[in-house]
């Protein structure tokens, strides 16, 4: 396939642009679900293709085709794309150097997921939704599964010539029970489940089976325990949900397109100045936050980015200090700063665009169980079931799926629909308790969207549980 | 050149008597230029094709697709579905497949959008720029165009096509930002400097900004903000969801204001749509809300079967039950003028944004107002607000009292929801930028 890559560049220089490159790929995918019992959904999708850009101006042009025949067609088209944005033209677009990769990049794996039985897989998710259906109470329950192998072929003008082949998984499970009017939710795992660039031993490390009987009970006690009181108090966050905190928070804040105002129409912008990188206070002094592509089997992990960058791990928040950004080569160019090498795109068809490796928090020295041990007064919350936040990444609201009400440091009460809510520098100024290595989980999102066309990025969170003082609770709609 | 309806027949060809077919395919052209900072700076476009196939073997049903239809892409997708349908246990609610049956005819494809040169969409983007002087704006343009057909093995064939264009851009102030918007079918009906006009004033005027605090508002909320809730309420109308006793849906009661009637029509010449759904259902109109009063659901064959009624057509791929794609909400005689005149203390809403539900049951929906929000005194826009956050049931503000008024002028967002402005009693404001 690095033919037809290399046929799409050179068409794309040959019509004009002043840089191409092109990404080859094929990918295969397999998606089960069941549902109270019963396997639902088995879909095999396979998809090849071919993305080239063109750099004219001050503009890429971007044009994909399924046909490995149309490849060089694809790189005038790109070309002629391109030109066309002359109409409303900026500055011209340059490109920070990065070295120049012949390689091949494997991201490994124990057992291939297409290689263990659809049987003993559908059979895994009938089985917990089945358990988790059996307890009293519990309306729906529901299980899935996915697996992705992507093989890539990128060449680029410069001569780049980088293969890569990925292979990842994950999976989830939920109980939802129905009250006389309102429904809870209770699931397993972190972001909406358990994902990572791994084979299936992912999933037979993740227990379903051993924890379907809990997700079912605790789905149904919810509905009859206390609602989370409102007011300011001390939050203690799991470490899954704290992994979506900073993905929302941190994460997408620290983009350099967002911050440049590449995406102010839709995902938005930023409250990160640029002019304040390396002073700007983000959070306490126990918040160390890192992107980093090279941690072993996490979602956001790969050998090169989709320029041609080598993964790498870059710190972004240092003893609470702004330090570090996510950027391509373009708006590495722009700022001054070396590329990070954190462009991908969302298959063959897609623009590849700044998106997240794996952002995360450098654990700190406690446990969970200290934390709530030295918290007299607080809330403890557990997973999330809603998340939303301004498009300056400032002002955000998340709901949880349970909480417990801590006092004098000990778990109380059960408390259905937890919520919290706060901004972003004070929240995590707040910071004041974190948990350890032995607690350090490397959770991602399969579904981070972002761009026009809408793309889905994999994205992974290294976190540990934290404690965050006098945050607000208990959002009520009424 | 791929044939939809050539390579869905290929596809229940190649199953032959091994199992009960339904086959889809679609080909086209997808193109967005982008831009910000007032110049363009992404501008992409994609053929594409998608061949998906969908076997019941007895009863046991699975599901595959594959962009590679040559060179044995069909073949090998034939193969690896019926394999993996062998290892499925029968699914005792597998309505089977949808008869013979004509389709209507849809009015919503124009083939100089399905294959518009950058340069149009270019002019569009210089006109929308040129609208908004020194302000800096950003957004897109996109013009796309689809053929697509359906296949089954009861002798149903079907072909269709559909093209869309939008313009959603926003001039910002260094304050600032306010939303233009258009939708249609067609390239040549996206005026870039009207929606560019639109954009500047709401930039501008949201330039003098008022702190308010939290609490309950009056709201007058325009189209983009009544489309978000019927993105969200749409699911209480899915029969999936109502025979799983997780809608907001009691049959037969008036659960919104009398000033509400909803339906779903793809066969209406302002909807952007095929005339089938994803089983190969004819579509037509399905009447949801008459003036408050929930009447109806939106099936596929399975929910159909099961509550003993035809499907509506609005099934949409696998088990995800019957979701409307084609909503309308009746417009009522006031112009928006006179829907703010009336509000003594309240707020203009342009733009919902990042809204998630916490329960469908309830309805409650937390998110934020963007791209212009105005305070409202003695019937006048007297400043600008910055965003706020709300937690508000969206059945609740809909509620049977709570719709004061509801604007004449109803247009398309977003292909999806036809929708107009409306004046609702109170709105739910729980935050803003200091939390």
């Amino acid at each position: 396939m690095f033919d037809v890559a290399e046929a799409a560049v050179e068409g794309a220089l040959a019509a004009g642009a002043t840089y191409a490159d092109a990404r080859a790929m094929v990918q295969a995918t397999e998606g089960l679900g069941a549902r109270n019992g019963v396997l639902e959904r088995l879909a095999q999708n396979e998809s090849a293709g071919v993305g080239v850009r063109a750099l004219i101006g001050s503009s890429w042009g971007f044009f994909a085709t399924p046909d490995p025949d149309g490849a060089r067609r694809a790189g005038e088209e790109a070309a002629a794309i391109a030109k066309a944005s002359a109409v409303v033209a900026g500055p011209p677009v340059e490109l920070a150097d990065v070295g120049v990769a012949q390689a091949h990049w494997d991201s490994g794996w124990q057992e291939h997921p297409f290689e263990v039985a659809l049987s003993e897989r559908g059979d895994l998710l009938v089985d917990v939704t089945a358990t988790m259906k059996s307890v009293a109470g519990v309306g729906v329950a529901s299980a899935h599964m996915h697996a992705w192998d992507t093989q890539k072929w990128f060449v680029s003008s410069q001569g780049h010539r980088i293969s890569q082949h990925l292979v990842e998984c994950g999976t989830s499970m939920e109980a939802t029970a129905v009250g006389e009017s309102e429904t809870q939710r209770r699931s397993y795992g972190g972001i909406g489940g358990i994902w990572g660039t791994r084979g299936y031993e992912m999933v037979r490390e993740s227990d379903l089976a051993g924890n379907a009987q809990r997700v079912g009970e605790e789905a149904v006690a919810l509905l009859s325990a206390d609602e989370c009181p409102s007011g300011v108090t001390d939050l203690v966050l799991g470490r899954e949900q704290l992994a979506l905190q900073i993905h929302e928070s941190v994460g997408h804040a620290i983009e350099l397109d967002r911050i440049l105002g590449w995406e102010a129409a839709f995902a938005g912008t930023s409250f990160l100045d640029l002019r304040e990188l390396g002073r700007f206070k983000y959070g306490s002094e126990l918040m160390n936050i890192t992107a980093d592509a090279t941690l072993p089997g996490a979602l956001g992990s790969f050998g090169y980015d989709d320029e041609g960058t080598p993964a790498q791990r870059v710190d972004i928040v240092k003893d609470g200090i702004w330090v570090g950004v996510l950027s391509g080569r373009d708006s590495a160019h722009v700022a001054g700063l070396p590329p990070g090498g954190m462009v991908r795109g969302d298959g063959w068809n897609r623009l590849p665009m700044v998106r997240m490796t794996n952002v995360g928090l450098v654990p700190g020295d406690s446990s969970l169980e200290e934390i709530i041990a030295a918290t007299d007064d607080g809330v403890y919350m557990e997973t999330n079931r809603s998340w939303s936040i301004d498009d300056k990444r400032l002002n955000f609201q998340f709901g949880c799926e349970m909480g417990y009400e801590v006092k004098n440091g000990k778990r109380g009460r059960l408390l259905r629909n937890p919520t919290y809510t706060g901004i972003t520098p004070q929240f995590w100024a707040s910071l004041d308790m974190l948990g350890g290595a032995d607690e350090w989980v490397f959770w991602g999102t399969p579904n981070c969207g972002k761009g026009q066309p809408q793309q889905y990025g994999h994205t992974g969170h290294p976190a540990v549980p934290g404690r965050f003082r006098g945050v607000r609770v208990g959002v009520r709609s009424r | 050149m791929i044939d939809p309806l050539e390579t869905a027949e290929r596809l229940v060809e190649l199953v032959g008597d091994r199992a009960e077919a339904e086959a889809a395919c679609s080909t086209g052209r997808s193109a967005l230029t982008r831009f910000a900072n007032s110049s363009i700076h992404q501008n992409v476009a994609d053929d594409f094709v998608w061949a998906r196939l969908r076997v019941s073997v007895g009863g046991r049903l699975a599901s595959a697709g594959t962009d590679r239809p040559t060179d044995g892409g069909l073949e090998r997708l034939v193969e690896r579905t019926l394999a993996a349908a062998e290892m499925r246990a029968v699914d005792p609610e597998w309505p089977g497949l949808a008869p013979p049956a004509p389709a209507p005819e849809t009015r919503s494809y124009d083939a100089a959008t399905h294959l518009a040169d950058p340069a149009l969409r270019a002019a569009v983007v210089r006109e929308f720029v040129d609208a908004g002087a020194d302000l800096r704006a950003a957004g897109y343009v996109d013009s796309n165009g689809s053929q697509s057909a359906f296949a089954n093995s009861a002798g149903q064939r079907l072909r269709g096509r559909s093209s869309s264009s939008t313009i959603e851009a926003i001039h910002r102030t260094s304050t600032s930002d306010g939303r233009g918007w258009q939708s249609s079918s067609r390239l040549a009906d996206i005026d870039g400097a009207a929606a560019g006009r639109t954009a500047a004033e709401k930039a501008r005027r949201g330039d003098d900004l008022v702190d308010i605090e939290p609490g309950r508002y009056e709201v007058v909320l325009e189209p983009f903000c009544v489309a978000n809730m019927l993105e969200f309420l749409r699911d209480g109308f899915n029969a999936r969801t109502f025979e799983e006793d997780r809608s907001f849906v009691k049959l037969g009661a008036r659960q919104l204001d009398r000033a509400l009637t909803l339906w779903d029509d793809a066969t209406d010449p302002r909807a952007i749509s095929r005339g089938f759904d994803a089983e190969g259902t004819p579509k037509r109109r399905v009447g949801l809300v008459h003036e408050g009063v929930s009447l109806a659901l939106c099936h596929d064959r399975k929910t159909a079967a099961k509550a003993g009624v035809e499907s509506t057509g609005h099934a949409f791929g696998g088990d995800a039950g019957g979701i409307a794609t084609n909503l309308f909400m009746a417009p009522g005689t006031q112009s928006v003028e006179q829907l703010v005149a009336g509000v003594e203390r309240g707020l203009l809403v342009t733009e919902f944004w990042y809204t998630r539900i916490l329960d469908p049951k309830t309805q409650v929906v937390t998110g934020l107002t963007r791209n212009g929000t105005f305070l409202i005194e003695g019937g006048q826009i007297v400043g600008g607000v910055p965003n706020l956050r709300f937690t508000q049931s969206y059945v609740d503000a809909l509620a049977p009292g709570n719709v004061v008024a509801v604007a004449d002028d109803a247009r398309l967002f977003d292909g999806t929801y036809h929708v107009p402005t409306v004046r609702l009693a109170s709105w739910n404001f729980t935050g803003g930028a200091k939390g």
